[in-house]
């Protein structure tokens, strides 16, 4: 623990004004052993500092260029504490359930911001919290149940594609990732396959398989496969396997 | 809904209407057909009493021919054919009547004078049912003016209400708390343009506030306002945000509602401009011509950027109070095209002596 304690807190700034940057690095100068590594401008830089940086706190502004503040924490997806620092209130809960350590509004106050970068301490140095569970699920269970995801953003090294769901074609489990198959690629996430569904509109999109997915607008046909079991047959060609489950649900979509 | 039969009091004062015609027509009767007094009153007091019943029925035939939309020719033949119909109805009874009356023995010389009245009647009848027909139009249009009278009261109050609404609304208190944390954030490095800051803020604060009470100001005056406003951005956004004008000569001196254009420009300030990394530049360009002044308010925006809550609400407030001001003498248009966001609008260009 001694080694830890002389160790520096490694932190990155994430606001898209000069100003905002600014007034942080002002409180945080007098801390000695928090070392600013990074400053960025937008939901890109962020996610490019943060994966190659692995800094272990977080000052983050939710409106941004590119990605926004929940964006960016949905595709890094690795443990960091987090301080939200925002004009509007109406993210609070939100920022509270993907575990942000404060919440701070602007205008921001220096007492207030000392006691934000105390509990953000206090964490770091604590016994390791939480479950680790992945950064995007925490996100998806944050999300409003009525507003759906119209975008996801995946994370490849230290790019970011953001795929719309009008895109998708359809969802692959592969162990604790799923793959996002849109226009012929396939991405990988961090995520867990039921997560992503409870997040995707279920009148557009459909469970067939325990491993699958389906965006509905792109099941051509659906061709028997054996006993009992069927196979989706999608526009690209790609064929899925449907469970017995998957077919009643589909079925019952059908006969809508 | 029957305007006559629909209230007792109504249809009281009608059947008093038609209590001197029972003695005009039973004088009529006398002289025409020489009946007695007697005949003639006991056969006109029923008679009137029903084809007072039956010129109720004008108000329909009124209805479904409105003045103003009928030709003269279709109101000539409906209400003719109507009279005459009612006519020979009101003869039928008449004969009824009479050959019931005579057949009671009290009066036996009824049935040959009876056919004499018929002429009489059938003028007599035409006419009160044209008259009826006349009264039943004067009612509608007595209507038809009420209620307009009404839909411009109602319509006054939803403007007036939309745009109490539209100010309140307007100082987005997002932009005050990003000011005022940028002020804060210069009062330790730049004190001076801290101050600059706060005196620009306040400028703008104090002109929107100022703006309340007038109902229109010159688009020259709007424009200072919208300069103020991005005089405080710029300094959040640095060189991100630029304006462009393109203003005529003419178009100055408009009258429009005040707080028009702002919106439209905080609009493209927080989902155009700020949604850039290298931000970009607004374009404002005003132009009368035909009376009418045309404005388009164009920035670039990023088609994938992520979706803001506000989005909108400016647009949709912008757009009622041009209809509740202007109706359909105003236009409003929001295309997106590629990464360009434009909205057009389009008002009668009315200079300060029309407006107050």
């Amino acid at each position: 623990m001694t080694s830890d304690a002389s160790k520096k807190i490694r932190a990155v700034i994430v606001d898209d004004e000069e100003l905002a940057r600014q007034i942080l690095r002002e409180y945080l100068a007098p801390h000695r052993e928090v070392e600013i590594v990074a400053e960025c401008a937008n939901g890109f830089e962020a996610v490019k500092a943060i994966t190659e940086l692995k800094p272990e706190l977080l000052l983050l502004d939710i409106q941004m260029p590119k990605l926004d503040g929940f964006e960016v924490l949905e595709v890094i997806g690795n443990e960091i504490a987090v301080i939200f620092v925002t004009a509007y209130d109406s993210h609070a809960i939100r920022a509270f359930e993907v575990h942000a350590v404060d919440y701070l509004l602007k205008p921001i106050g220096a007492e207030r911001f000392e006691a934000a970068l105390t509990r953000a301490k206090d964490r770091l140095s604590g016994a390791k919290p939480q479950a680790a569970l992945p950064a995007s699920d925490l996100a998806a269970a944050a999300r409003p149940p009525a507003q759906y995801l119209d975008r996801i953003p995946v994370r490849d090294g230290t790019r970011v594609f953001i795929i719309p769901v009008s895109k998708l074609d359809y969802v692959e489990a592969q162990d604790d990732y799923v793959a996002l198959a849109s226009e012929g690629k396939k991405h990988l996430k961090q995520q867990t396959i039921a997560s992503l569904e409870a997040a995707l509109d279920p009148s557009r999109f459909l469970r067939i398989h325990r491993s699958y997915i389906v965006n509905l607008e792109r099941v051509t046909r659906l061709e028997p496969y054996g006993k009992d079991s069927y196979v989706a047959i999608l526009l690209n060609g790609a064929q899925l396997p449907v469970s017995r489950a998957g077919y009643s649900r589909l079925r019952a979509f059908l006969d809508r | 809904m029957h305007p006559i039969v629909s209230q007792i009091r109504r249809l009281a004062l009608y059947f008093a209407v038609w209590i001197p015609l029972v003695a005009l027509l039973a004088y009529l009767m006398a002289v025409t057909a020489g009946m007695t007094a007697r005949e003639a009153l006991v056969l006109s007091f029923p008679l009137c009493l029903f084809y007072a019943c039956v010129c109720l029925s004008a108000w329909y035939s009124c209805r479904a021919t409105p003045f103003e939309r009928s030709s003269f020719s279709r109101m000539a033949a409906t209400h003719l054919a109507g009279a005459l119909m009612a006519s020979v109805i009101w003869i039928a009874a008449a004969e009824f009547l009479g050959h019931a009356l005579a057949s009671t023995g009290y009066f036996p010389d009824l049935a040959v004078r009876l056919p004499r009245t018929i002429p009489l009647l059938l003028g007599t009848g035409v006419l009160l049912y044209l008259l009826s027909v006349n009264f039943y139009y004067v009612l509608l249009a007595v209507q038809a003016s009420q209620e307009a009278e009404t839909r411009v009261m109602q319509a006054s109050v939803l403007a007036r209400e939309a745009e109490l609404k539209a100010l309140k609304a307007q100082v987005n208190p997002h932009f005050l708390f990003n000011s005022l944390n940028s002020i804060s954030a210069l009062a330790g490095s730049d004190p001076p343009k801290a101050r600059e800051m706060c005196i620009l803020l306040g400028d703008f604060l104090r002109r929107t506030l100022g703006l309340g009470e007038k109902s229109s100001i010159s688009l020259d005056e709007e424009m200072s306002l919208i300069r103020a406003f991005l005089a405080v951005e710029k300094i959040r956004f640095g060189s991100r945000v630029n304006l462009e004008e393109d203003i005529d000569k003419e178009a100055r001196e408009v009258q429009v509602p005040p707080l028009l254009l702002q919106p439209l420009v905080e609009n493209a300030v927080a989902h155009g401009i700020a949604n850039l990394i290298e931000g970009g530049r607004i374009r404002l360009d005003a132009h009368c011509r035909d009376g009418r002044l045309s404005i388009v308010v164009e920035n670039p925006f990023d088609p994938d950027a992520p979706r803001r809550r506000r989005n909108g609400v400016g647009l949709a407030n912008v757009r009622q109070r041009l209809a509740a001001r202007y109706g359909e003498l105003s236009r409003f248009e929001v295309t997106q095209q590629g990464d360009s966001f434009r909205v057009a609008l389009a008002l009668p260009a009315q200079r300060e002596e029309a407006t107050t």
